[in-house]
């Protein structure tokens, strides 16, 4: 029953490092870069929501809503004038740039918010589930993580493979110049993907701070990296990867906290991508792409 | 990045210092503007954090502090200048704040307010010779050297006196722990707590740890007191994590009572928070601020007159520290032109003779090891305030 328990926590905590992962997998799997601000956006939208809920008193759907539309613009706006002059220098100067704006982001919110760890009012209205005699709960949160991370991976795939701009997203992915001579807009394409990757953000800030609810202007950094991690872990780019590899990452964690050490968790889910990046240097579900010469 | 932002705070934190010093009095703003001249004001300087997850407890021993040393030159006297100066709760920022204060001439320091930057800063005090007196860090480390003292009880000293109130007044026989093992504050009162848990016949169900990268998710350590069967959960953190805790206890259906120690001061003003999970957990704490006592009324009407909000235990800290300092001052003779490295020698011998009645405690005594003395007193909360048990 315990073992039950921890599992259901594991996966819990590992749907919200699914949910950002897919943020992070989706921008690198098409522009090819490491947007280390991804888990600030994450908090910038759980801010939005959380002032939006509990200063100004709005419904939690409609503050969900207005989070993903201001995330939106964040991202494009990000995209454009820290990301898109830099389109032609090396991954180098757009990681480092990704890494300043992520500083600049929870800056800006110390500036704003001030530093003082508020407390995030969940906005899942599910009861929990009790199981067992009251033995296992399943919180409201954890049922709503998991089903709206599945929908979220299933939705992206579907998006990528069956529309226009998806598979105008997979050709920008796979060779930009060569997308560009058959006629499709690679800027608009590459910033179509950071707004719906800042939408997501919006949706895994909501998720995180529900689950785990305080929120401060570095609640978006230790899960951003984490999450990166599972991105690593199931393949970065590919997103049944990021849900397979977050789910994971959460189960590991747990699990290593559980039996082995709460100390060690971190120690040891690092330790395992290492032996899985050795064993497979794609990720569990990465493609090996064999470049021609 | 960083740096350009601490400078930004420092910035706007002397604008406020210039601020406060202009509206509080005509009479203060005078003797702020002679000392500089005459030197007639002993320059007290403060650290502590006043932004970042530990602000709460800053801002407080500022506003403390500010209040004592107002009254202090409102009575004549000694005078008293403070200049406090952020630290963020980061040790590299709390060692700058000190070169800072040194160099507009600090004479004595009353700081840093929390642990860690305070064993970063109080060897350098040791090394100078300047007189440190902390309101609340309370690791052993902090007063090693015999430049310091403390006005809150040591960790081991809060460990060891939940393990007896808990035992004394049959709270509980089966508890849980949940520390923070890379926090010397924590881990500090977890061991002792252990320790003399042991000879009161606690029996110890759950010990759980959390690290500083890996405090979000406590699902695991709440799973295991809960399943151990414990009464009660005995939390020697600070309250966001405590708050994440007890949201996670209610969670999954956990009703053990919680107790905790200092840290847990500042549960009450979460933003956003649901305080109604927070009823009937149990603090040690020296204040209160619904104490009935002359003094405390005092303290509290003027401190909420000034600052709109309750004082806590560390403000009251604070406070107290201020009038310590003037009775140490009084003691051994110390005056303004005194330089750092006298005023330091004099207080250290002074320390030991003088005895403080201040609200944390009535006849406060200090030991030459820094340690200070008083009874240990706890704290319930109900219907959203502190509550003496």
């Amino acid at each position: 029953m315990e073992f039950l328990s921890y599992l259901i926590n594991g996966i819990s905590l590992g749907s919200v490092y699914a949910i950002i992962a897919l943020g992070y997998t989706m921008v690198y799997g098409i522009a090819k870069m490491l947007n280390f601000a991804h888990g600030d956006v994450i908090m910038v939208g759980s801010y939005i929501v959380f002032i939006a809920v509990n200063q100004m008193g709005m419904p939690p759907l409609l503050a969900i809503v207005i989070s993903m539309a201001l995330c939106t613009l964040l991202g494009i706006v990000i995209e454009r004038f820290a990301y898109k002059p830099l389109r032609s220098a090396s991954s180098l100067a757009v990681l480092i740039t990704a890494i300043g704006v992520s500083y600049l982001l929870q800056n800006l919110a110390l500036l704003i918010w001030g530093a003082d760890p508020k407390s995030f009012t969940s906005v899942v209205g599910l009861a929990p589930v009790q199981l067992a005699g009251g033995r296992l709960v399943i919180s409201g949160e954890t049922i709503v993580t998991i089903v709206v991370s599945a929908i979220i991976m299933a939705g992206l795939i579907f998006f990528v493979n069956n529309t226009k701009m998806g598979r105008a997203m997979l050709a920008v992915s796979e060779d930009k110049g060569a997308a560009q001579l058959m006629g499709i807009n690679v800027n608009s394409t590459i910033a179509m993907t950071f707004a719906i990757g800042s939408a997501l953000a919006a949706v895994a800030g909501v998720l995180l701070c529900s689950a785990y609810p305080t929120l401060q202007p570095t609640t978006g950094a230790m899960p951003g990296i984490k999450a990166f991690t599972a991105a690593v872990f199931g393949g970065i780019g590919s997103i049944p990867g990021a849900f397979v590899g977050g789910i994971l990452l959460g189960v590991i964690e747990i699990m290593s906290k559980a039996y082995i050490s709460t100390q060690l968790a971190d120690a040891i889910v690092f330790a395992v991508l290492i032996i899985v990046l050795l064993v497979r240097p794609t990720g569990l579900l990465g493609k090996k792409i064999s470049e021609k010469v | 990045m960083k740096k350009a932002m601490s400078l930004v705070l420092a910035a706007a934190m002397a604008f406020g210092f210039a601020a406060c010093g202009g509206a509080s009095s005509t009479s203060g703003a005078a003797s702020t503007a002679s000392s500089t001249a005459s030197g007639a004001a002993i320059k007290i300087g403060g650290i502590g954090p006043l932004t970042g997850g530990a602000a709460i407890y800053g801002n407080a021993v500022k506003n403390g502090a500010e209040l004592a040393v107002e009254e202090i030159n409102a009575q004549g006297g000694l005078q008293f200048e403070l200049n406090f100066q952020d630290d963020e709760n980061d040790p590299e920022k709390s060692l700058n704040a000190y070169n800072n204060l040194k160099d507009w001439g600090m004479q004595a320091l009353l700081g840093t307010v929390t642990t860690q930057p305070c064993l970063t800063v109080a060897p350098e005090t040791a090394a100078d010779n300047m007189f440190l007196l902390t309101p609340s860090a309370s690791a052993v480390d902090v007063i090693k050297e015999d430049n310091a003292f403390q006005v809150c009880f040591t960790d081991p000293n809060q460990g060891v006196a939940s393990a007896d109130y808990i035992a004394e007044n049959g709270l509980a026989t089966k508890i849980a722990i949940i520390y923070d093992s890379s926090d010397a504050y924590s881990s500090g009162i977890h061991d002792k707590f252990k320790e003399e848990a042991a000879t009161k016949g606690l029996e110890i169900v759950a010990d759980e740890a959390f690290t500083a990268d890996n405090k979000t998710d406590f699902s695991v350590q709440v799973q295991k007191a809960k399943s151990s069967g414990a009464e009660l959960v005995f939390l020697p953190i600070y309250y966001s994590e405590a708050n994440l805790i007890i949201q996670e206890m209610n969670k999954q259906g956990c009703t053990a009572s919680v107790f905790g120690c200092d840290g847990l001061d500042g549960l009450l003003t979460i933003e956003g928070a649901d305080t109604s999970l927070f009823e009937g957990v149990m603090l040690l704490t020296p204040f209160a601020a619904d104490a009935q006592d002359e003094k405390t009324q005092n303290f509290v009407s003027k401190y909420e007159e000034k600052y709109g909000e309750t004082p806590n235990q560390f403000a009251a800290d604070a406070y107290d520290g201020v009038y310590t300092i003037l009775a140490a001052c009084e003691q051994g003779g110390v005056t303004a032109d005194m330089d750092a490295s006298a005023v330091c020698d004099a207080l250290k011998a002074a320390m030991t003779q003088i005895t403080v009645d201040g609200l944390t405690g009535e006849g406060m005594k200090w030991e030459a090891t820094g340690e200070v003395n008083k009874a240990p007193r706890a704290v319930k909360i109900q219907n959203g305030a502190y509550t003496a048990m």
